[in-house]
């Protein structure tokens, strides 16, 4: 048995390193801020502030965070498995969409509900089948399959929402999820999908960390030849790691439409559905591929979103400002050893 | 006895034979039909210029050894500066050249953080994208307006007149620079160590080249053509500027290397095959017949076919390219 302190430095490592991204990012963001003549210190204070000291803002941040989670796993689970899965942007939309087509039945309350995540779930992993099939069976690298697969989403979603799904009232949305298949709202505009998408990445971490299929997806991803020889089906593996990643994806969209008020609903140009997928490569990575270290990021990823409202209002940034600094976070990521490097510099220049 | 297939009739030599034929027919239909055919080459021609591009360096710096999936954000990046520094000197060579330092100082910062400092190549290309579409994003809703920015005609670069219409002068210099780099690849010593790097870059270590160097030279070059790429799409191709302009170029230039078997001349050629599907599904939406006999909505297909063109392209031909042996692998020296 390992005791608690040396249980601490192990966590201890990866969390130092996740922040030290975080800064970086902050601080680069920060410098992109200045040079357009805003000042970041207030920026940054109206963001965080926003985000997470009122009550409104917090609702929000934990909205986002019910996304970015689910969005996170799709990409997380991929990596454990050794796969590059940036398909979560158009597994989301197919979610969405799917959440939309069930809503437009009228099912009883309840009912409505479940088989509109059912609905969503079924979408993003069938949008996520493709994918795994072309890696599995053809050696297509998923970073093409995947681009190309999130293009064709977004036209499909173009079509749908336009077409069979568009909806003829005054509002020019797709059809709208009745009132009694929505999620119930806990407080603010933050839904009880939630606990969804918590209760998801805990059973991922459960098959994960504590069934003999996680242990196979984690030895194939750590080395996908010594897994083979040990008698582990890497094809198989890398399958279930798109499949469940699809799942969380669709799920997340199909939340998303079926719980954030006022809309319960895809607009006409898919802008209330763009750009979840993507962000969630930040979350995971934050979070060390690891579903419990991704509720922790996806909670500070979501209060950047959430924060850019009030930041925009108090501070006139613009909240493009957020995906810089995610994309610097993720940059910095690349680098596991960054910290290393930087002591060992300093270490050199020491000695001299 | 058994049949003799003839060697030249490979999966992917018969792919492109049949995608050759499925063009040829589509233009033969269109010229009885009375259709403009040279504009759907003309209009094709600035896919292929972008896509060519962006492949060919990418196939420099896959063989060299890195991999950069970052080329899309590098590509849109460079679109930005281009047109931001074409504003500022009134000229658009000055917006080039910014464009392609843009661009170039990015590959710098992903060689130094795949090939020195041995992060994850994929993650930061990654990295790249996101930064990319946000900070272009940021860029022209601070100093344009939020959504995207036209450019004045004069700063547009000056093409040249042609019976069908103007051609842009990337044309003739993606094809120089295919041939230049074909050249350098196979009858010069450099392509033979560039080569090498990929391959084995202990033993070009060996032989007292720095690979690390070598490296990093290949992956700023990759990063200066995606630059150029960038360039043309804001200051020639579209005249302006968005943080959608490149619409998943750069992903597609990927395919066309993976699909060139790392070869500069059959990346030109990948580009000429995908960049036409591109340039049809925009030319079909531009004929008023075409536009008027299909349904609203149905457009949205159309616009897909340039990605589903590639994801069969690749599914039917990947598998059999075999790619360098340490490719995306970070070279550590043996010794300390």
């Amino acid at each position: 048995m390992s005791s608690l302190g040396e249980r601490f430095s192990e966590l201890a490592k990866p969390m130092t390193r996740s922040l030290f991204a975080i800064v970086i990012g902050l601080v680069i963001g920060g410098l992109v801020l200045a040079i357009r003549g805003y000042d970041p210190v207030i920026g940054f204070y109206q963001l965080f502030s926003g985000a997470f000291f009122t009550e409104i803002g917090l609702a929000s941040t934990l909205s986002y965070t019910t996304t970015l989670l689910l969005v996170g796993i799709t990409f997380g689970l991929g990596m454990r498995a050794g796969l590059f899965n940036i398909g979560a942007e158009g597994q989301f939309m197919m979610g969405a969409m799917a959440a939309v087509f069930a809503g437009s039945f009228s099912l009883p309350p309840g009912l409505g509900l479940l088989v509109g995540i059912i609905f969503s779930m079924l979408a993003g992993a069938l949008w996520a089948l493709p994918v795994a099939i072309l890696k599995v069976k053809k050696g297509v690298h998923e970073v093409v399959s995947t681009i190309m697969l999130n293009w064709i989403a977004f036209y499909l979603c173009l079509y749908l929402v336009l077409g069979p799904l568009f909806s003829s009232g005054i509002s020019s949305t797709s059809i709208q999820i009745p009132s009694s298949s929505r999620f119930p709202l806990l407080f603010g505009n933050l839904s009880s999908a939630i606990f969804i998408a918590i209760l998801f990445a805990i059973i991922v971490y459960f098959i994960m960390w504590h069934t003999k299929l996680g242990c196979k997806i984690r030895a194939v991803g750590f080395d996908q030849e010594s897994a083979r020889y040990m008698g582990i089906k890497p094809g198989r593996a890398m399958m279930i790691g798109f499949i469940i990643g699809g799942l969380a994806a669709g799920l997340a969209g199909g939340a998303l439409i079926m719980g954030v008020p006022p809309n319960y609903a895809v607009d006409t140009d898919l802008s209330n559905i763009i750009g979840y997928g993507f962000a969630g490569i930040a979350v995971a990575l934050i979070g060390r591929n690891h579903p419990l270290g991704m509720i922790g990021s996806a909670i500070f990823f979501g209060g950047l979103w959430s924060g850019t409202r009030s930041m925009q209002i108090g501070a006139h940034v613009p909240a493009e400002i957020v995906s810089v600094i995610i994309g610097i976070i993720v940059i910095c990521a690349a680098l596991p050893e960054l910290l290393d490097i930087i002591k060992k510099k300093i270490r050199g220049r020491e000695s001299k | 006895m058994t049949l003799k297939i003839p060697r030249f009739l490979t999966k992917k030599s018969v792919l492109v034979i049949i995608l050759f034929a499925i063009a040829v027919t589509i233009l033969y239909i269109m010229q009885s039909a009375t259709l403009n055919v040279s504009s759907l080459i003309m209009i094709s021609l600035p896919y292929i210029v972008s896509l060519g591009l962006v492949a060919i360096g990418e196939v420099v710096n896959e063989r060299a050894g890195t991999t950069n999936i970052g080329l899309e954000g590098m590509m849109l990046l460079s679109s930005f500066a281009a047109v931001l520094g074409a504003e500022k000197a009134g000229n658009w060579a000055v917006g080039i050249l910014v464009g392609i330092v843009a661009s170039a100082l990015i590959g710098l910062i992903h060689g130094l953080i795949s090939i020195y400092a041995k992060g994850d190549q994929i993650i930061s290309g990654m990295g790249i994208n996101l930064f990319a579409a946000g900070f272009v994003a940021y860029g022209i809703w601070t100093i344009w307006s939020p959504g995207s920015h036209l450019i004045s005609p004069d700063l547009g670069i000056p093409r040249i007149s042609t019976p069908w219409g103007g051609l842009s002068w990337f044309v003739p210099l993606t094809i120089v620079l295919a041939l230049v780099i074909h050249f350098i690849f196979y009858k010069t010593r450099w392509g033979v160590w560039i080569r090498a790097a990929g391959e084995s870059p202990g033993a070009v270590d060996a032989s007292g080249i720095n690979v690390f160097r070598l490296r990093l030279l290949a992956c700023i070059f990759g990063a200066t053509l995606a630059g150029l790429a960038g360039a043309f799409m804001s200051l020639d191709w579209n005249r302006m500027t968005t943080n959608t302009l490149s619409a998943g170029l750069g992903f597609i230039a990927l395919a066309c290397v993976v699909f060139s078997g790392l070869r500069p001349l059959s990346a030109l050629g990948a580009a000429i095959i995908f960049g036409f599907f591109g340039g049809l599904s925009k030319w079909m939406m531009g004929i008023p017949q075409v536009a008027a006999a299909i349904p609203p909505g149905i457009d949205n297909f159309v616009k897909m076919i340039p990605y589903i063109v590639t994801l069969v392209a690749v599914a039917v031909v990947v598998s059999r390219r075999r790619f360098p042996k340490s490719v995306g692998r970070p070279y550590r020296r043996e010794e300390i």
